[in-house]
Parts: structure tokens; C-alpha cells; sequence
């Protein structure tokens, strides 16, 4: 085991031209994910959240270079992933894999369950045919499935369970780091809790790395050992779990707590209703992004752009009243 | 005074290949002017079939077969096709899920709100348009007079939220129906609707059935809510009832299945196996197969929606 | 993990309905195709007459329940006392082989473009799509009739001509699919696990893409088979010795009047035969869509 964080990210940027014509002129540049730097350790879970456009999804993506980035550095294991050549890129994809939204789009309609569990180990010659098929089968009884699922057709199946398949086929590898983008939003309330109960339970079981990526806070503050939070692009904030949900700092992760809503009528809570639009990635406000919606705005903000600053042990935010 | 709207036994069924499938299931309830009913569930409970039914826009091969539905103690469903268009828009207004399929997007913002002004009200293409103006202010669109004349994709999606609820406000309705407004929001964005909405109600008196499988929303909104599952409604109480002491097992499988601040980090409940196929219904309590309650009547004998207590009514002999 | 196995053994959640009504366009076309590619296979067996044999004291009989016309040549004879029935077996065999090799190397060369351009994108997209345009400007005769005139009328050189000019439906219609195809997550999994773009290609992308480039193939079945016939009708095609149906057209012109039967019973074989390939596609395509619509 190499010493250090699991993953570390440095100013990480990805930029993406919009319009304009051929020539290339009056492009305009949506800067998605904006020099963001945050680190993981082995065995912990850092959620990331914010609304659409935030960049939070991009983020994930780029970690595992399945987008290029425009900037930055990626070093997973101590080993820098921008740098690496394609046929090494391809070795350290067994580190790190990705579970997405979607449960019905991010499987192979014409696969069998057992074909899209067992590709990766055939593409990377782990194991003959009957060892495969063993280790689908444990594969699916870790994710809580009957082994004979493996011979069916995704369309047979339910969300739950297409999800369940789509976290079996990113362990197939067993990756140190997974990438888990909205992996519940599309789920059924009681179905979301069988599914997070099982990442849990996976991540105790194996050692996984978890980046959680979740626009739904309260999902994500209840995975999460720290939390940070995007918006328009940059993170603004960052902290332990605890403290992120306790003594928020900025103000727009203040504003995330109080509007997401509660099924529970005693919490009392900080009451902020936030004013305006989420801006659009494509006319960044000047200074500080929220301030054009920030309660707490003063002409500071609306100049010059706060840098993340240390406000406590391990939690850091980004802006001029703290 | 009785209650603005009243749904009688309401049946819907849709003709399938293999049967017809029964998606509300005999369900009854009211909604008191002024108040907010929620109406909460999971996908494919029959929720949004019910506010579909009520306005008389089951899509076919959907058809209400057996219920009545009292708007001020009239039955919408022997009404004829011109009497329920004069329903709609005037007396019940309706919000849906997705702005961008039920705004036409050919039209600007303004024509289609004055359009539904006129429908309902006659008077001048001028008036009308005030009125639609006067309407994006209400519903807090910013620049309104500039605003109105914007096409819906011109506009972000909480606008286009405020854009539906000013079209379908305009004519005064005493009902509002909401099918998951804001399930399809960002969540800033959903705190500012929710808090319109509660503004919209209290100064217009308006009775709101709202629909959604959010039971946080439902705390937001509220007044009382009703649970449904599969077709069927298993509780309905008073808002502060259902959260503080859930009688229906499945309300409170739905509950406890949720993270919960003072919770984050430990294991949840969950409800076993997944919802039954509407098309075979099995005797008995539909929920019994998940239910960790259920005892052996509960296979065999349909509870029926009894009140436990004033207001709080409950589809479940076993708990307490 | 009893809530594990209760999930696992749980009916699914999604029940899918299988119709089995039994399509009359399909069981038409089905029967129809494979009547006429038995015939086509078995054509030495069951042709009563060698095809090229000419029976001068028999020329231009009319089929056998005409007044004129032989028991022993059931669709009659040509100008040059050729049986016609057998001269239609026969034929059928060359206007199906034709047929369907033109369109596995039309399929072939456009799938392959289609999906580079589809999948790569940006210089190769365009510099393919360009190539697609070019070929989609220029009338496929005076292409099919300059390469003709350049090699030589020959089998090979006209199945060549064929696939060459068709390809692009090809490319066009699996470009479009791809496109969307190589969006979906499913595609971006499988490079996360591994995949690299000629796998991800084959095993993900094209599987996905089989629905249109079916439904094409059999449209362009029927389209060349009309197509062959249309070039030996203007004397582009195979050698005038081998009878193919558009030949037969050609030869039977001069006859229209008198002896209606040379062109006829060709043009008959044509029509049926296309149509039996349409209505083949057209099943196809609504069979094979929403299953794979999720």
C-alpha cells in the first residue's frame, strides 16, 4: 500500500466550447468544473453535492478520465493518471470504477446479467471461463441477488435490482475506488434504502473508497464521513459530515440545509429561502458565483472572489464573512 | 359546510393484453376548501392516476369505471365534454411534473396565460393580457411585463413552474391539483415553489391536492396527507399525526426508510421485496407479502379504511 | 441475507408482455422468400429445361393453358424457343446471389463507416460524411454505368458496382444510431471497465445498432434485385447468355405486344419477390424496436 491518500486531486479543471462557428469564432467556453482539490483517504466516503450545473457529475467522470481534463492533477495511489500512457491508463482502471443513475441505461440491453458482470474479467484475463462464472455468482449474492439472475436480460428486471447488477459489475475488478454518481436518485424510496444499505454494507465488507456524488443532501450528509459542496463549478466548501451539518460556514451550503425538505414536523431549522436562479454555467457572475443569490451579500463579494479558507479542524469554505 | 372536492369509490382501470389493471382501486377521500390534502406514494401507486381521473384526463386505454367525484357537491363524472372543459381552468386548475411538455412551446408565456384568461372570463385581448402580467407577479416571475413575453424554453425551470401555476391560477380556481410540481427542481428552486405555494394558498383560500412521493414535502405543505399503495389508500391523517405516530405499516416502512438528521450514518429500515403487480391482484391486504406484521387474515380478508381515531383512518386491523 | 434472497427470488418488478399474434405480413413474407430461395437452390432439379437450350421450332409459344401454347412449357417459350419457367429458376438463383451480395458488401463497407463516424466523431465524421455526400450526389446508373463500361460487364463487376453505390444508405442510417448509442451510460461503464474503442465498438455499440441495419438490409435486398434488373435491362449487367430476370425484361421488350408472356412472368417474379422482402423488413422493424426500447 503506498503511503498517502488514496486520491488526490489539484486544481482540476474541464472547460467545453460551446457554439460559435466552424471557424471557431464566438465560441463560448462553459467552464464545468473550474479548479476544484480535494483528497481521499483509503476507506473513507466523501460525498459530493450541489445542484445541476454544479459540476459535481463531471467531477466523477473526470476522476476516472472517462472525460479528459482541460487542467490539473489526478494521483490515485501515488501514481499520476494524466500522465500515464493509454496502455497503463487501462491497468489502473482496475482501481477505480464508477456505479451510475441511471439503472436503465447503464446496462447493455443485449447482454445477459453474467455476460456484463464477467466482461472485465475476460478483458483483463483474471480468471478462465468457470472461474468467471464463480465469480459472478459471489458477485451476485454480494449484491444481494440469486446467482441465477445471471441469465437474464437487464429489461427483465427491476430498477433495484439493475442497480445492484450495475454495482456487482464495478466490483468485478475489485477497484479500491468507486465513483457512485446519483446512484439512487432514480430509485423508489424503499428501494434507495435496500441500495444504500448495501453500499454501506459493501464498504465495511471490502474496504471500498467511496465518492459520492448526489445532488440529494440528506442522502449524501448519511453516506458521507466528510462533505463537499459545488457550486457553479468550485468547491465552497468542505468539511467533515458533522460539521458541514452542524455549523455550515457558507452560505450556500446553509441555504442547501434549509430548503431540502424534512419528513419530520419537530426539527427545528434554519429557515434562509434562497432568492434567484441557479446561474447558468455560461455568464459567471463576477467575484464570488453566489453572490448575485447570497442573503448575506455585502460589496466585497460582488468584486472579488473568496479563496477556501480553513474556519475548523479539516473544514474549509470560501467566503469573506468568515 | 361539505368539502370542496369529494372522491367517492373511485375505480380506474387501463385495458391491457393481459387483463385490465386496476390502478386506483375503490379510493375515497376529501378535500376541505382551504386546505392542503397530500396525496404520497411510491411510483406506480396510482397517485398521479388519481388526479388524472378527477380532472378526467386519463389518457386511454384508461377509463374511471365505478366512483363519484363531487366538485361542490356536483358529479364531474356525468358532466358532459364542453361542461368539464368549463371545469377545467376555472374551478380546478392543474400543475404537472414537467413545465416543458405541458407549456406549448410555440406559444409565449403570455399568450398562453391570457388565452386561458379569455377562455374562462371573456373581456378584451388587452385586459386579458394585463391580467396575465398581473398573474407573473403574483407567482414572483421577475421583470414580468418583459418576462411575459418569453417562450417557455427561454426560460429556466423554476420559472417555467411559476409560468404553469400563473396559467393555471388565472381563472380564480377554489382547487389546485399538483402532480409532483417540483419533483423535477432543483432543490433551492423547490424551496422557493413550496413557498410560494403556501403564500398562493393562504391568501386565496385555495383548496390544494398535492401530489408527490416526497414525504418531506408533504411536512412542508401539508394540512393532511393520504397514503396510498398499490391503488389503495392505507392511512390518511392530519400531517402531525403521520409523522409523530404512523398506524399503517407500510407508512411506516416508508419513514424509517428515509435518512433522517438525527440518523445520518446508520443503517435504514427498508421495505422487503417491491411492489405487487397491479395486474393479479392477490386477496387479502396488498401490502401483506412485505408487511412484517401481517398475520394470517391479512392474506385472505381486504382491510378496510376505518378511522382509528377522529380524522385518522387506517387500512391495517393489526397494528396499534 | 434473508432480505437478499426475498429480493432475489421477488417477481420481477417489470413484467414484460409478450404479443403472439402471428403477423400475416410476416408469415406472407416468410413463406414467400423461402419458396423462392428453395426454387432458386434447387433450380438444376426442378427446371424441366436447361435454361440456355434453344428450341427454334418452338420459339414464342404461350404459356400452357393458352390455346397455342405446350403442356411441356408451362409459362411458354421465348423468341428463341427457350423454355420460360426454367429460364426464371435459373434466373431467380443469379438475381438472389447478386442480390444478396451486393447488399453484404454494401452492409459491410457502410456499417463499418457508419460506426466510424458515428463513434469517432469530429475529422473522421466529417471527412466520411463528406465521402457520403459525394456518393449521394452522383445518380447511381451513370456510376454503376461508368465503372461498367470501365471493367466490363461481369457478375463480380456488377455485384462490385452495387455494393459500392448502395453503402451509404448504410453508413448514414448506423452514423445516426451510433451517435446516440455511444451517449447512453452503458458504453461509458463498459470503458470504465476496461473496454477500449474497438471492443466497445463491436461488443457494445454495433449489437445496438442491429435493429436499423436489419430493417435496411432487407429494404436494400429488395432494392437490388430491382436494381440488377434495371442495369441488365440496359444492357449493363451479367453476360446475356445467364438469364437474370432483368434480361429477361429487356429481352421480352420487343415482344410486349405479341408475346406478352417473355416479360410478364420475369416482371411477376420481380414484383413477388420484393414485395415478400418488404413486408419482411416492415415486420422486422416492428418486432424488433420495442424490444429493445427500454
Amino acid at each position: 500500500m503506498t503511503p498517502g491518500p488514496l486520491l488526490e486531486v489539484q486544481d482540476l479543471a474541464k472547460r467545453f466550447e460551446v457554439g460559435g462557428s466552424w471557424l471557431g469564432r464566438h465560441r463560448r467556453v462553459i467552464r464545468a468544473v473550474d479548479g476544484i482539490s480535494f483528497s481521499l483517504e483509503a476507506g473513507e466516503t466523501l460525498g459530493l453535492v450541489g445542484e445541476s450545473g454544479c459540476g459535481k457529475s463531471t467531477t466523477g467522470r473526470l476522476i476516472l478520465r472517462l472525460i479528459e481534463p482541460s487542467a490539473g492533477r489526478i494521483r490515485l495511489e501515488g501514481r499520476d493518471l494524466l500522465g500515464l500512457p493509454a496502455r497503463e491508463l487501462w491497468a489502473a482502471r482496475r482501481r477505480m470504477q464508477i456505479v451510475f443513475q441511471d439503472p436503465y441505461g447503464s446496462l447493455n440491453p443485449r447482454m445477459r446479467v453474467g455476460q456484463i458482470i464477467a466482461e472485465p474479467l475476460a478483458i483483463y484475463h483474471d480468471a478462465d471461463a468457470p472461474a468467471r462464472r464463480r465469480r459472478v455468482s459471489e458477485l451476485l449474492e454480494l449484491v444481494g441477488l440469486d446467482p441465477a439472475f445471471a441469465l437474464r436480460y437487464p429489461h427483465e428486471l427491476s430498477g433495484g435490482q439493475r442497480q445492484r447488477i450495475g454495482i456487482a459489475a464495478a466490483l468485478a475488478l475489485d477497484p479500491a475506488l468507486i465513483v457512485a454518481d446519483e446512484p439512487v436518485s432514480a430509485l423508489d424510496v424503499s428501494v434507495q434504502a435496500q441500495v444504500l444499505n448495501l453500499l454501506m454494507d459493501l464498504r465495511r465488507r471490502l474496504g471500498l473508497t467511496y465518492l459520492f456524488i448526489s445532488h440529494d443532501l440528506h442522502v449524501v450528509l448519511h453516506m458521507s464521513d466528510r462533505v463537499a459542496v459545488m457550486y457553479l463549478g468550485e468547491i465552497v466548501e468542505l468539511g467533515p459530515r458533522d460539521a458541514i451539518h452542524h455549523a455550515p460556514r457558507h452560505p450556500y451550503t446553509r441555504v442547501l440545509l434549509s430548503a431540502v425538505p424534512v419528513a419530520d414536523r419537530t426539527l427545528r431549522r434554519e429557515r434562509i429561502v434562497p432568492a434567484g436562479e441557479v446561474a447558468s454555467p455560461l455568464a459567471l457572475p463576477s467575484g464570488c458565483r453566489f453572490h448575485p443569490r447570497c442573503p448575506f451579500v455585502i460589496d466585497r463579494c460582488r468584486v472579488e472572489a473568496p479563496a477556501l479558507r480553513e474556519v475548523g479542524a479539516g473544514h474549509r469554505a470560501a467566503c469573506h464573512l468568515i | 359546510m361539505p368539502p370542496l372536492l369529494q372522491v367517492e369509490d373511485l375505480v380506474t382501470e387501463f385495458r391491457t393484453a393481459t387483463g385490465p389493471l386496476r390502478a386506483v382501486d375503490r379510493v375515497s377521500f376529501t378535500v376541505d376548501r382551504g386546505e392542503v390534502l397530500g396525496l404520497v406514494g411510491e411510483s406506480g401507486c396510482g397517485k398521479s392516476v388519481t388526479s388524472l381521473s378527477i380532472m378526467r384526463l386519463v389518457p386511454p386505454p384508461g377509463r374511471i369505471t365505478a366512483g363519484r367525484i363531487l366538485l361542490d357537491g356536483e358529479d364531474l363524472l356525468v358532466k358532459d365534454a364542453e361542461a368539464m372543459r368549463q371545469v377545467r381552468g376555472a374551478r380546478i386548475g392543474m400543475v404537472f411534473q414537467e413545465p416543458m411538455t405541458s407549456l406549448n412551446p410555440v406559444f409565449s408565456i403570455g399568450d398562453q396565460i391570457a388565452s386561458a384568461a379569455l377562455a374562462h372570463s371573456g373581456g378584451g385581448r388587452a385586459a386579458a393580457w394585463e391580467r396575465a402580467v398581473e398573474m407573473l407577479h403574483q407567482v414572483q416571475v421577475p421583470a414580468p411585463r418583459e418576462r411575459v413575453r418569453d417562450y417557455p424554453h427561454q426560460l429556466s425551470g423554476g420559472l417555467r413552474q411559476r409560468a404553469m401555476l400563473a396559467l393555471a391560477l388565472i381563472s380564480g380556481p377554489r382547487l389546485l391539483i399538483a402532480d409532483e410540481p417540483t419533483t423535477a427542481l432543483d432543490v433551492t428552486i423547490q424551496a422557493q415553489i413550496l413557498d410560494l405555494l403556501r403564500r398562493l394558498q393562504a391568501e386565496r383560500g385555495m383548496a390544494v391536492l398535492m401530489i408527490t412521493h416526497d414525504l418531506g414535502v408533504v411536512a412542508e405543505l401539508c394540512h393532511r396527507v393520504a397514503v396510498i399503495y398499490a391503488g389503495r389508500i392505507v392511512e390518511l391523517a392530519p400531517v402531525e399525526r403521520i409523522f409523530a405516530r404512523p398506524l399503517h405499516p407500510y407508512t411506516r416502512g416508508l419513514l424509517r426508510c428515509l435518512p433522517h438528521p438525527r440518523r445520518f450514518g446508520q443503517p435504514l429500515h427498508s421495505i422487503e421485496g417491491a411492489p405487487p403487480d397491479s395486474r393479479r391482484p392477490s386477496a387479502g391486504c396488498r401490502f401483506a407479502p412485505r408487511c412484517p406484521h401481517a398475520i394470517e387474515s391479512c392474506r385472505r380478508d381486504e382491510p378496510a379504511l376505518e378511522a382509528r381515531e377522529p380524522g385518522h383512518l387506517v387500512a391495517c386491523p393489526v397494528t396499534t | 441475507m434473508t432480505e437478499a434472497v426475498a429480493v432475489g427470488a421477488a417477481r420481477p418488478a417489470i413484467a414484460r408482455t409478450r404479443r403472439r399474434r402471428v403477423s400475416f405480413r410476416a408469415v406472407f413474407g416468410i413463406t414467400v422468400l423461402l419458396a423462392i430461395g428453395a426454387s432458386a437452390l434447387l433450380a438444376p432439379r426442378l427446371a424441366p429445361w436447361d435454361p440456355a437450350r434453344q428450341m427454334l421450332l418452338k420459339r414464342l409459344r404461350p404459356p400452357a393453358w393458352e390455346a397455342r401454347g405446350l403442356r411441356e412449357h408451362t409459362l411458354g417459350t421465348d423468341h428463341l424457343g427457350r423454355d420460360i419457367l426454367s429460364r426464371i429458376l435459373h434466373g431467380g438463383r443469379i438475381s438472389l446471389l447478386v442480390g444478396l451480395s451486393a447488399v453484404a458488401l454494401a452492409a459491410g463497407l457502410g456499417v463499418t463507416l457508419g460506426l466510424c463516424a458515428g463513434f469517432f466523431g469530429g475529422r473522421t465524421d466529417a471527412i466520411i460524411m463528406r465521402i457520403v455526400d459525394v456518393f449521394l450526389a452522383i445518380p447511381y446508373i451513370l456510376l454503376a454505368m461508368g465503372v461498367v463500361f470501365a471493367l466490363g460487364p461481369s457478375l463480380l463487376n456488377v455485384i462490385l458496382v452495387m455494393g459500392a453505390t448502395r453503402w451509404v444508405q448504410f453508413a448514414r442510417i448506423v452514423r445516426a444510431d451510433v451517435l446516440s448509442i455511444r451517449e447512453r451510460e452503458f458504453v461509458t461503464g463498459a470503458r470504465a471497465r476496461g473496454n477500449r474503442s474497438g471492443r466497445l465498438l463491436l461488443r457494445h455499440v454495433l449489437p445496438n445498432a442491429l435493429t436499423p441495419i436489419i430493417v435496411v438490409a432487407t429494404l436494400e435486398l429488395a432494392f437490388m434485385i430491382i436494381y440488377e434488373s434495371a442495369l441488365s435491362f440496359l444492357g449493363l449487367g451479367v453476360q446475356p447468355s445467364t438469364p437474370t430476370w432483368g434480361w429477361m425484361l429487356s429481352d421480352g421488350r420487343n415482344y410486349i405486344a405479341t408475346a406478352w408472356w417473355l416479360a410478364t412472368f420475369p416482371g411477376l417474379a420481380i414484383m413477388l419477390t420484393v414485395l415478400a422482402v418488404n413486408l419482411l423488413g416492415d415486420w422486422l422493424r416492428d418486432t424488433l424496436d420495442p424490444r429493445l426500447k427500454i
